[in-house]
């Protein structure tokens, strides 16, 4: 009942040598096969028909494109849609893997940190790239703020260049270590259910509490999956926009 | 002292900080719901920045959680 084996990666079967590294097919990868298999049918199999009164699943499809496309519109502005598709993917495939997680057995992808981190950085370079070919030198306006007095203007540079460096950081430990705990919270509920249910029929009655808190507790997961996604992708946006319109 | 006894009180130490984070989520909440009561038209405008503060601040109390967890089944 250890709480942190649901996250061991294990190698379904190998696909190459490099060195000593053994590169294999991991359970991690075929989750995140199985995210990008549900992410096509939902967008090319459902819209397929192209009816003008949209089903079920086509309305969820043309709802998620629409919730995204607005929020990036009003973050990042009509010139940030021309980062719609980078946002888009980033929003799906990590709630897609985030809802897959929470089923029984799953193995939750985004509770590894080297996934978010890969997903923070390819946002963090990204900003850096379009920024500087955009706005040329304009885009370091990013961190001298207009408007502040000379005197402690070093000061506030400062405190913008190590906050805009810890950004990659907050925006992939935020996901992963949501993730984690939650998982590992209801582990650790799912643990009391066993320990009791041990102690005969009293045991059942007393198991029913953290039974129902697990319940609870899955319920909540599955806000947090939904909202981490969306935070992630807002955040993508937010950072996308500085580099974009440059200066306060 | 025996390492494990200082593992597992660090931990204990280290979710102290949550504290801080369920304070300012009570904060933003709080703050949000009474100016929604006053201004409830307005209260659909900014419930992306409800969202993104929540998620600002929550995201430092799980970093103190994960340095609990990080002691706890990690070091």
């Amino acid at each position: 009942m250890d709480p942190i084996h649901q996250f061991q990666i294990k190698s379904l079967f190998p696909i190459a040598h490099i060195g000593n590294t053994e590169i294999a097919f991991t359970n991690s990868a075929l989750f995140m096969l199985i995210a990008v298999a549900l992410i096509s049918f939902l967008m090319l199999g459902t819209t397929r028909s192209r009816a003008l009164v949209p089903g079920r699943l086509q309305s969820l499809a043309e709802m998620s494109y629409e919730f995204v496309a607005s929020n990036v519109r009003s973050t990042a502005g009509t010139e940030g849609l021309r980062f719609f598709p980078f946002v888009f993917t980033i929003f799906m495939f990590i709630l897609v893997v985030n809802v897959v997680g929470i089923i029984p057995y799953a193995f939750t992808v985004t509770s590894h940190i080297i996934i978010t981190v890969a997903l923070a950085l390819l946002v963090f370079f990204t900003v850096i790239i379009y920024g500087f070919w955009k706005n040329g030198l304009g885009f370091l306006k990013l961190f001298v703020p207009s408007g502040i007095p000379i005197y402690i203007l070093p000061l506030v540079t400062f405190i913008e260049v190590m906050s805009f460096l810890s950004r990659p950081v907050s925006h992939s430990v935020r996901l992963f270590a949501n993730m984690l705990a939650g998982h590992i919270t209801l582990k650790v509920f799912g643990g009391f259910v066993v320990m009791l249910s041990a102690f005969g029929v009293l045991g059942w009655l007393g198991a029913l509490l953290p039974l129902g808190l697990t319940i609870a507790l899955t319920a909540l997961e599955l806000l947090v999956a939904a909202l981490q996604a969306y935070v992630f992708a807002i955040l993508t946006c937010i950072y996308l926009n500085d580099a974009i319109h440059p200066g306060h | 002292m025996d390492p494990q006894a200082a593992k597992m009180i660090g931990a204990g130490i280290a979710c102290i900080g949550m504290g801080g984070a369920g304070v300012g989520v009570g904060t933003i909440f709080g703050h949000y719901l009474a100016a929604a009561l006053r201004n409830p038209s307005a209260a659909q405008g900014q419930f992306g920045n409800l969202i993104f503060g929540f998620a600002v601040t929550e995201a430092l109390g799980i970093f103190s959680l994960l340095i609990a967890l990080l002691l706890l089944f990690a070091l």
